[in-house]
Formats: C-alpha cells, sequence, structure tokens
C-alpha cells in the first residue's frame, strides 16, 4: 500500500518518487498522460507531482480501505468466526452445534467482563455481516462498462427496484379483469413498511426522503390491486412485524395472605425513588405509606391526585386497599414511583383491554427523566454563567 | 339563575319558595377562590379522558333547570338516598345522637356577641362567603356536651383535651361547646389561640406587678375588649373582692364591678396585663362560690408550655413563664377551684417548634405540660365518617359552593373523598378551588 510518506512539499529521492509512481500505475484511470513525460520533467514539475501524490495517495487510501473487505476476506471471517463459535462452545462446556447468538453474547460476558459504560465499546463477537458494513460489489466491469444499466442515475439498486415494482403494477393492471374481493390485507396488519433508513441499509444506497416516499407509494398502489403470492412475496420483503407492546406487560401474580384476602405486590420507580405496593383486591380506599396515613405523608393535593390517578382511570375508587413503602427521591418522585407501583400490582385484578389502556395512558411507562448533569462552563443543566459584555 | 331549593329534586328539607327575593341572595354571593396550581393536570379540571366517561355521557346540565320535577336523564343521583344535612334545632342543648352529622345553624347575633375573636379565619371567610354560620354536629362533641351537662360544680373543675390530626375540627367543636355554655348562661373565657401570646409580640414591656416578667399590652387589650363583648351583662353582676391599685392617681375599690377593671384594663393599655390577671383571679375565686358557672376555653393550650420567639433586649430567649399572661393563664387551667370546666385543645398549627406530625398530647405538651395538665381528659377528634362526608358534600352543593360540572356527580364524589381523605379541613380547602 503506498503510504503517504509525503510531507508537504520536500523533494523526495528520485527512486522513491519512482516506486510511487510504480505502484500508482497499477491503477487504471490515473496517470494516463503523464507516464510518458516524468523523466524529462524539471524539477518544479517533479515537485508538482509529488504534491498532486500527496492528495491522490491519500484517497487512494481510503478507497483501499473499502476494497480490503473483498469477497474473500469476508468469506474468511465468517470462516474464523464460525470456528471460534464452536471453540467458544467448547470451552465453556456446551454443544457447538446448538450454540446460539445469545449463548455466544454471554459467554463473552462471561470471558471478558467490562466495566465500560458504553455497551457499544465492550467486547463483542458477532456474524461478519453485522460488523463489517455492507458493501456494494463492484459495479462495473475491466473495461469500465458498468454492469447494470443504471448505473448513471447513480442509484441503481433504488431505480432498478422501483422498475421491478412498476412493471408488476402495470401487468396487474392489464390484468384486471372484474374486481375480485380483495383478500384484505390480513397479512399487512402487525407489519409496517420498512423505514427509510432499513432501506438504505437494505439496498446498500443512500435515498432521499422523497425518493423513499414514492416507493412506498408506489407499493401502496401494487396493494390496491389484485396481487397473487408472487407479488405477496415481493411487497413481504419490505414490511416488518410489529409485536404488540402489551404483550410485553409483566402481569404480577396474585398472592394470599394469611387472611385469605387476595393482595398483589410490585415495584415502581421514579427519578430516585423506589417504591413497593401491596394492593388488595377488595378494600375500601385506604391508603398506607410507610405505615402512615396517605394524607399525612402527602400533605401537597398533587401528590395525592397522582395516587388517585390508576384508580380513578378503572373507575375503582374506593374498592381497593393499600399499602406501600418508598423510599428515595423527594416528594413528587416517590408520589410518581408509588403511583407506578400500584399501577402495576392492579394488572393482576384487571382485563387484558384495561391492561392495554392503562398502558396507553402511560400508567405502566417507568418515567425516564433524570436529573440531567451540570456541565462545565455552566451554572447548571442549561443555565449559562451571566454574560458580561466586556 | 339557580333556585337553591330546587337542586334537591325529590327530597327537599326546606320547601322552595321561588320568589324574587332568592336573586338577591345569589347575586351576594362572591366567592372567594383560592387558586392552587397544579403541576400535574388535575382530574376534573383538566379533564383526563377517563375510561368510562366515552361510554357513559351523563347530561349534568340537567341540575341547573329551575324545575320541580325530578330530571329523567339522570338516574344515578335519584338512586342514592339523600342525606338530610340541616337540622332546625339551633340549640346546642338539644342536639342529641339523632343529629350527628348534620349542620345546625347558629343566628348571626349569637355569631357576634358569643363568637367575637373564637372562630378560625377560614371558617369566619365561609360564613361571610354563605351569609350564615352552620357548624356541624358531630360525635366528640356531643360527647363534651354531655360531660359539660352533667358537670357537678361542687367538684373541682374537670379539664377536658380535645386532640386529633391537622384539619379534624378540635377548635369549632371547641366552639361549639362555648356556643353551648354561652346559650346556657355561663361565664365563658375564651382565648382564641394561646400561640398568639407567645409569638410575634410587637411590644414587652416589663411588668410593674412583678418585675421579672413581661407584659403584653396589646394581646391584653385586644382580648379584654372581646371579653367585654362576650360578657357583658356578667361584668355588673360580679363586684371585685379586692383593692388595687393602678398607679399613683387611680386604683379600683373593693366591690367595684368587674366592668371598671376591664375598662380600666382598654383604656390604660399599660395596665391592660395586670387588669387581664385580675380578672382571672377574681372569676377564678368566685367561680367557686357559685354565683355563676364558669367555662375556660383555650384553643393551642400547648404554648402555655412550649417555646417562645420573643426575646428580650439583650436577645435572650424569654420562657413561656416569665410572660404575665402565660403566668396567669397557667393558674386559670390548674383544676384547683371548682364550679366551672375547662375545655382546651391542642393545635400543631400556631406551635413554634413541633413537628408538623406531632399531635398526640404527650407531643406536643412536652413532658412539663402533661404533667400540669395531668388529670384531663382526652378527647380524640377524628376525619369525618362516611356519614359525615356525605352531609358536608351535601352543604356544599347545596351552597352551590361547588361550581365545576362534575362536582355533584358521584365520581367528583369519590375523587374530592379520596383527596381530601375525609379530612375536614382538607375538603374545605379543596372545595374552594372548584
Amino acid at each position: 500500500m503506498a503510504a503517504p510518506c509525503v510531507s508537504c512539499g520536500r523533494a523526495l529521492s528520485r527512486r522513491l518518487s519512482h516506486a510511487v509512481r510504480v505502484s500508482l500505475c497499477q491503477r487504471p484511470g490515473y496517470w494516463t498522460t503523464s507516464a510518458t513525460d516524468w523523466r524529462a520533467g524539471p524539477r518544479s514539475q517533479l515537485l508538482k507531482l509529488i504534491h498532486t501524490t500527496v492528495v491522490t495517495s491519500k484517497k487512494n487510501v481510503q478507497a483501499s480501505r473499502q476494497e480490503s473487505y473483498t469477497e474473500d476476506f469476508i468469506k474468511k471471517q465468517i470462516e474464523d468466526f464460525n470456528i471460534g463459535k464452536r471453540h467458544l462452545a467448547n470451552m465453556m462446556g456446551e454443544d457447538p452445534e446448538t450454540f446460539t447468538e445469545e449463548d455466544v453474547d454471554r459467554a463473552i460476558a462471561y470471558l471478558f467482563p467490562s466495566g465500560l459504560f458504553e455497551k457499544q465499546a465492550r467486547p463483542i463477537m458477532k456474524h461478519p455481516e453485522q460488523i463489517f458494513p455492507k458493501q456494494r460489489a463492484i459495479q462495473w466491469g475491466e473495461d469500465g462498462r458498468p454492469f447494470n444499466f443504471l448505473f448513471y442515475t447513480g442509484k441503481q439498486a433504488y431505480y432498478s427496484l422501483m422498475h421491478e415494482v412498476y412493471a408488476k403494477v402495470l401487468q396487474l393492471e392489464a390484468r384486471r379483469g372484474p374486481l375480485s374481493e380483495k383478500t384484505e390485507s390480513k397479512d399487512l396488519i402487525g407489519s409496517r413498511w420498512l423505514i427509510k433508513e432499513e432501506l438504505e441499509e437494505m439496498l446498500v444506497e443512500k435515498l432521499s426522503d422523497q425518493d423513499y416516499v414514492q416507493f412506498i407509494r408506489l407499493l401502496e398502489k401494487l396493494l390496491t390491486l389484485p396481487y397473487g403470492p408472487a407479488e405477496e412475496e415481493l411487497v413481504q420483503r419490505f414490511r416488518k412485524s410489529v409485536t404488540v407492546q402489551s404483550k410485553k406487560q409483566v402481569i404480577e401474580p396474585v398472592q394470599y395472605d394469611e387472611r385469605g384476602m387476595a393482595f398483589s405486590t410490585s415495584e415502581g420507580r421514579r427519578k430516585s425513588a423506589t417504591a413497593q405496593a401491596m394492593v388488595y383486591e377488595h378494600g375500601s380506599g385506604k391508603i398506607h405509606v410507610n405505615g402512615v396515613d396517605y394524607l399525612l405523608y402527602f400533605p401537597v393535593t398533587q401528590d395525592r391526585e397522582q395516587l388517585m390517578f390508576p384508580f380513578h382511570f378503572l373507575d375503582r375508587l374506593e374498592k381497593h386497599d393499600v399499602t406501600c413503602t418508598v423510599s428515595g427521591g423527594g416528594r413528587s418522585a416517590q408520589a410518581g414511583a408509588i403511583r407506578l407501583a400500584m399501577a402495576r400490582a392492579l394488572c393482576s385484578f384487571i382485563t387484558e383491554d384495561e391492561i392495554e389502556w392503562m398502558r396507553q395512558a402511560g400508567l405502566l411507562t417507568t418515567d425516564p427523566r433524570i436529573r440531567e448533569r451540570k456541565k462545565p462552563g455552566q451554572e447548571g443543566a442549561r443555565r449559562k454563567f451571566t454574560w458580561k459584555k466586556r | 339563575m339557580l333556585c337553591r331549593g330546587s337542586l334537591l329534586h325529590l327530597q327537599t328539607v326546606r320547601p322552595c319558595e321561588c320568589d324574587g327575593s332568592h336573586w338577591r341572595q345569589f347575586g351576594d354571593l362572591h366567592k372567594f377562590k383560592i387558586s392552587l396550581i397544579y403541576i400535574r393536570a388535575k382530574t376534573m379540571l383538566t379533564g383526563i379522558t377517563r375510561l368510562f366517561s366515552r361510554v357513559q355521557k351523563l347530561d349534568l346540565r340537567c341540575f341547573l333547570h329551575v324545575s320541580a320535577q325530578a330530571p329523567q336523564s339522570n338516574p344515578v343521583p335519584a338512586e342514592r338516598p339523600r342525606t338530610v344535612s340541616r337540622t332546625s334545632d339551633s340549640d346546642p342543648a338539644k342536639h342529641g345522637e339523632q343529629h350527628e352529622g348534620q349542620y345546625y345553624s347558629i343566628p348571626l347575633q349569637d355569631l357576634k356577641t358569643v363568637f367575637p375573636h373564637g372562630l378560625p379565619p377560614r371558617y369566619m371567610m365561609q360564613v361571610k362567603t354563605f351569609g350564615e354560620a352552620c357548624l356541624m354536629v358531630r360525635k366528640p362533641a356531643l360527647e363534651l356536651l354531655g360531660y359539660l351537662k352533667n358537670t357537678k360544680f361542687t367538684h373541682p373543675a374537670v379539664r377536658y383535651l380535645l386532640y386529633g390530626e391537622k384539619g379534624t375540627g378540635k377548635t369549632l367543636s371547641l366552639c361549639h361547646a362555648v356556643h353551648f355554655c354561652a346559650k346556657h348562661d355561663w361565664l365563658v373565657l375564651h382565648i382564641p389561640d394561646a400561640h398568639l401570646w407567645v409569638k410575634n409580640c410587637r411590644e414587652l414591656l416589663q411588668s410593674t406587678y412583678n418585675s421579672e416578667r413581661f407584659d403584653q399590652p396589646l394581646e391584653a387589650s385586644t382580648w379584654l375588649k372581646n371579653f367585654k363583648t362576650t360578657n357583658k351583662r356578667f361584668l355588673s353582676q360580679i363586684k371585685v373582692q379586692g383593692k388595687y391599685v393602678w398607679n399613683k392617681r387611680e386604683s379600683t375599690e373593693k366591690g367595684s364591678p368587674l366592668g371598671e377593671v376591664v375598662e380600666q384594663g382598654i383604656t390604660r393599655v399599660r395596665n391592660a396585663t395586670d387588669a387581664v390577671g385580675i380578672v382571672l383571679k377574681e372569676l377564678r375565686s368566685q367561680s367557686s362560690e357559685g354565683h355563676f358557672r364558669l367555662l375556660v376555653a383555650v384553643d393551642g393550650v400547648n404554648a402555655l408550655w412550649g417555646r417562645t420567639t420573643l426575646k428580650r433586649e439583650d436577645r435572650t430567649l424569654i420562657a413561656p413563664e416569665e410572660l404575665s399572661l402565660v403566668h396567669s393563664l397557667r393558674k386559670m387551667v390548674k383544676n384547683d377551684w371548682h364550679g366551672g370546666a375547662i375545655v382546651l385543645s391542642l393545635s400543631q398549627t400556631g406551635s413554634l417548634f413541633k413537628s408538623r406530625a406531632a399531635y398526640l398530647p404527650h407531643e406536643l405538651l412536652g413532658k412539663e405540660g402533661f404533667d400540669a395538665l395531668d388529670p384531663f381528659l382526652p378527647i380524640l377528634i377524628s376525619n369525618y365518617n362516611p356519614k359525615e362526608f356525605e352531609s358536608s358534600f351535601q352543604y356544599y352543593l347545596e351552597n352551590n359552593w361547588l361550581q365545576h360540572e362534575k362536582a355533584p356527580t358521584e365520581e367528583g364524589r369519590k375523587e374530592l373523598k379520596f383527596l381530601s381523605n375525609c379530612n375536614p379541613g382538607q375538603l374545605e380547602r379543596l372545595c374552594a378551588a372548584l
């Protein structure tokens, strides 16, 4: 690789420059004319030549770093990865055949424990496809002619895809006979279109927002026509399934205490306050916080309104008794923590629909807001020091 | 416009008299709304979509119709039996268990004579707004009244101590007892708030009577004025039993009416504290003789044994014993006299250096105070029970105090109940904002 050992403007020995030039000559397309002229050039021209080599050799370095991920290189990396996986499985005493990705992650975390906060800075062992960015294969042949006819549009993958989809659309429009009933997008429920970033990643090409919107519109037009399984498959390539959020909600089991009363417990956090709440199924609406009545513990009405919110939402104001403990944080944070804990505990006594409604109301989400750190050079997190003109 | 009686469309306590006089009454109703800023959405006012409000839409406008017929589209309130929240007996003596949870009204003339200074400020504002003074008959008060009715005047005075959490109604129960005694011709010695005597005093004079103690002329003279308003007719009847020399020129002879001492205190502010001391001493000695029955009612009695925030000129703290007013009051509260009763109530709100959660007698009085008051009858005053809460809610509704459209509904009632936890003080503050 040609190292840019030239620092601006110093005269090189001819031998070095010759070496530089020779390596550069391997690249087609550069140095077409000056190959014969270099010997005749005076010193100034040599200097000029050297100067230009600096610039181009830097570019060459970048390009060649891309090029170094050749297909063979990637294949080799994949083989190495698989062998490494098997070694790792052996080391951990597991079966190499059934060693999954999660097992690999766990093994690496065990063997290389890291105290770094940034998750992406810790040691990882993933499939090379996830590590090395996808690259476009060389798009032109040896003679310099591009393979795809759309190369000179600049976004050949995108335009060829658009052509393909549009061809399908025309085909279906021609084929459209009497309007048949559509299998109303059952497959489309629970899935969404790929977002622009995902499409870019798939095509390994930069897109603009308008391109993306046009593409989605074309696909939706395709869906309005009577399509068959081939088109279905084409469309499904660009859809991603979305899991229903509420199914991820963990429902606490209902427990029974000595007297046979049903209750359920759960925790909640807000800022730096943690709370544990025990909600009894049958009660009269009393709430005890850290052994004290909630009216005494929260003299401010705002805090008591926070406690009221889950019950009021479900219209169960005087039907449950609650005992909770809370520590840390300030008064507002403690109220928020108890509210979350109570809402989660209530989940065991209500229907799934109500859980979904609570989730949409924001009762079951931990509030991620945390005190912002103070930055140096500023008085607080956002407040700057008083600006003085002089 | 609204007609008060017709709001209770089915079972009204008072018949609806729709004539022009009602309009004027409504014109006078100004509501002093204290604005409370809630950062998080207040459920009733900003209306977070409640789950079932989407399903059931109650037409609440029918409440405002001036119609004697039951509104058809409002089934919910009609199912709940209306609690009768008022009673017509305005004599506390006749209040019995059947009146529990109901409001009785104090005639306004009585208010001026019996309570020139006794009622809490928020209650005074409510009285001014509603145009009537209504007090709820509650169980602790009934208990206290029972004891007072059965006092044996030959035995030493019994001390009753009202205690409870903040906002549960200790002061108003005390006022109920005071009203009862005033109606029955007792001589009422009502100190509205003993805390006022141990803090924020502008003038402190060295006492002429005892040079170690301090006088508080302003507080003493205000109290004397109010005492005069309350007990006017006794002042001419009771005769002083000793000669008191005020200064070189003025003195009160033995046998002159007590009114003279009081006048002296009011006019000569410098001698006001001494006048108070004399009044207390005379009353104590004479009630034992049985000419009249004496009720000593002190609110915030824990101030007498707490700490003060008053300082001498050399910036050292004064202990409460060194204030003559406090000294004389302490003697009054001792049960070494007979012929009456002593009703005391604790108060954390005005107290100095006491934690907010303290409400029990030994916490607020301290060891010294507790020992001084030792044989006393404690009466616990707690939050409203459901019936009393209903009654209070009805009372506010009847007076159109709750203007929010969801306030009269079942949900509104439950919300208020939850938010105030049936605490009378909290409920009043919450309703003030609606």
